[in-house]
């Protein structure tokens, strides 16, 4: 017998894929689900605001594939998305100011695969935040588009949203405490407004179009549209592309800047 | 087997500095598989710094640390190291189970959840969010989270902060009967008494240095003996540290500090023969040996000489001597 009865240093294996497990997801999501607020905005408010703007007469009139209905609910669903991802990219800060995080340095848990785990969440609640409004259109009716390009939208929406999963990493950082949420949750409004997503940007005055074109939602609006309005300026996929690298940057120089003392 | 002549900690000249902030200024000890050991200090004497480094959560500047006879983060991947904070480390929106549960999936082998939340007395409250749960129950379900993976190290950073006397006494008992099994455990604390009368050995730290090291009673025995104090210029060290019994000469300013077993030979010494005036003979209790021993005198918190590693917590230290 060792020293150490019944604890054999030897015999101790260390998890596969540093930690990553279905355990972890399965809780993470459940807690995303508890988050009235969350629920209220990223699911039933879109939903709300689809039948509001989407259904009715002018939601008939053609765009590309489809009609101004499936644009309207398009454009909903990634604010669902890109709220709910957002929200889950700001616990990351949450969590490392209640010290979940410092607790998680002392299990098997990589640090590399909690971000993985995070960003895994956003996408799946994404995912969710885009399911609400689209069954709302489906049941409603009003969308017309072929449905390979409901799916085509759907899928460029969920990449979408990955974007303010990251804003959402940095913002936590950037404004501390709880209630980072406050302001992500107006800002995330103002920049879809901004983008184009509640309001066509035709309506705009020249000025403001030109300063919604360097906008964070103008990009991934015009590409999750895309596959429906067989639209999509060179400017809008520079605007996507590059508020992506922004945010992951600004998350990623945050964290590290972050990591002196877990 | 190999393991038996492992230690579970070993450091081998450690040092961490912060900027320019010596936190640990070289510290060696090894510490054997079932061994209690208090770490002993004022605050920002480098007990957390140190206990940082053996979890892994940040590196020594120099020397390496060795935990059962690997690199930190590998004995905690392995789930052989276990911690429990003081405060936070909890998300508030889970229940007990998932809180217990999430923990559990990380590592390769844990005890099952049911019988760790059975044992840390919380299956009553197991379905209750934690953000509802008391600072005692939320206290337990940290420890049922430390000991999931049946840790053969268990590091205790001032575990019982904020206890009560009766809960402060059943938390020890509990903790003992582990290290029985063979668990080592390592706690930080500023209690002298706590550390006097849980731990088999006391390590005693002061600004980044281990000061002394060993058994209660020998710690105690340090305690022996008084001070002479005395207003006197340009003393004599040599000749004061010659009288017989005499243990330490410190001289402040104006001010000198013997430390003697035969005060009375001293304030002879010191009357008679020189011009020292102001003369005072003051008994040594455990605080004083504590405080002299981590430089933690009157005149030297008046002056506020410190090191802190975590200014966020500064309690009173010589008020919990006390």
């Amino acid at each position: 017998m060792s020293a150490i009865q019944g604890i054999d240093p030897t015999a101790r294996r260390v998890p596969p894929m540093g930690g990553f497990n279905l355990t972890v997801l399965r809780i993470e999501m459940r807690r995303m689900m508890r988050n009235r607020r969350t629920i209220i905005f990223a699911l039933i408010f879109p939903a709300v605001m689809f039948l509001v703007f989407g259904s009715g007469d002018q939601g008939a009139e053609k765009v590309g594939d489809g009609n101004v209905s499936a644009y309207v609910m398009v454009s909903m669903a990634l604010y669902g998305g890109a709220l709910i991802a957002a929200a889950t990219g700001a616990g990351v800060a949450v969590e490392r100011a209640l010290g979940w995080s410092r607790q998680l340095r002392l299990t098997p848990l990589h640090p590399t695969v909690y971000i993985l785990i995070k960003a895994f969440v956003a996408l799946v609640m994404g995912a969710v935040a885009i399911t609400a409004v689209n069954v709302v259109g489906l049941i409603k009716g009003d969308p017309q588009m072929p449905t390979d390009t409901w799916i085509y939208c759907a899928l460029a929406t969920m990449a979408c949203v990955m974007t303010f999963a990251a804003l959402g990493v940095f913002a936590g950082y950037v404004v501390p405490g709880e209630n980072v949420m406050q302001i992500l949750g107006p800002g995330l409004a103002l920049l879809s407004f901004l983008g184009g997503l509640f309001i066509p940007l035709s309506q705009y005055s020249g000025t403001v179009r030109d300063i919604a074109y360097w906008s964070p939602m103008y990009g991934v609006a015009e590409v999750a549209r895309a596959p429906l309005t067989h639209e999509l300026p060179w400017y809008a996929i520079v605007n996507a592309v590059g508020w992506f690298a922004i945010f992951v940057l600004g998350a990623a120089w945050r964290m590290s800047k972050d990591t002196a003392r877990v | 087997m190999t393991t038996q002549n492992t230690p579970a900690v070993r450091l081998g000249g450690v040092t961490k500095d912060f900027g320019r902030v010596h936190a640990v200024r070289g510290i060696d000890l090894e510490i054997e598989p079932g061994e209690m050991v208090a770490f002993l200090g004022p605050n920002g004497a480098g007990k957390t710094t140190t206990i940082d480094m053996i979890l892994g959560l940040s590196r020594p500047t120099t020397g390496d640390v060795e935990v059962l006879g690997m690199q930190p983060r590998q004995a905690i991947a392995r789930g052989l190291v276990a911690a429990v904070m003081q405060t936070g480390g909890l998300l508030k929106d889970l229940t007990v189970r998932e809180t217990v549960q999430y923990t559990a999936s990380l590592f390769a082998d844990t005890k099952p959840v049911d019988e760790v939340l059975e044992s840390a007395g919380i299956t009553g409250i197991a379905d209750r969010r934690v953000a509802k749960c008391s600072g005692g129950e939320q206290q337990r379900l940290r420890f049922a989270m430390a000991l999931l993976s049946d840790p053969a190290l268990l590091l205790l950073d001032e575990p019982t902060t904020g206890m009560d006397v009766e809960g402060r006494r059943s938390f020890w008992s509990a903790i003992r009967e582990d290290a029985q099994q063979g668990r080592s455990v390592l706690f930080a604390t500023h209690y002298l008494e706590e550390a006097d009368q849980y731990a088999d050995r006391i390590i005693l730290i002061s600004n980044g240095l281990v000061v002394a090291d060993g058994t209660g009673s020998e710690i105690k025995a340090l305690a022996t003996g008084r001070v002479v104090r005395a207003t006197l210029r340009d003393a004599d060290t040599d000749t004061l540290a010659a009288i017989g019994g005499v243990d330490t000469v410190e001289v402040r300013g104006e001010q000198i500090y013997v430390h003697a077993k035969d005060s009375d030979a001293v304030a002879r010494y010191l009357l008679n023969e020189t011009g020292a005036r102001d003369l005072e003979i003051v008994a040594r209790g455990l605080e004083d040996a504590f405080l002299s021993l981590t430089g933690r005198t009157d005149t030297d918190a008046e002056t506020g000489n410190s090191q802190t590693d975590d200014p966020t917590t500064n309690h009173e230290t010589e008020g919990a001597l006390r």
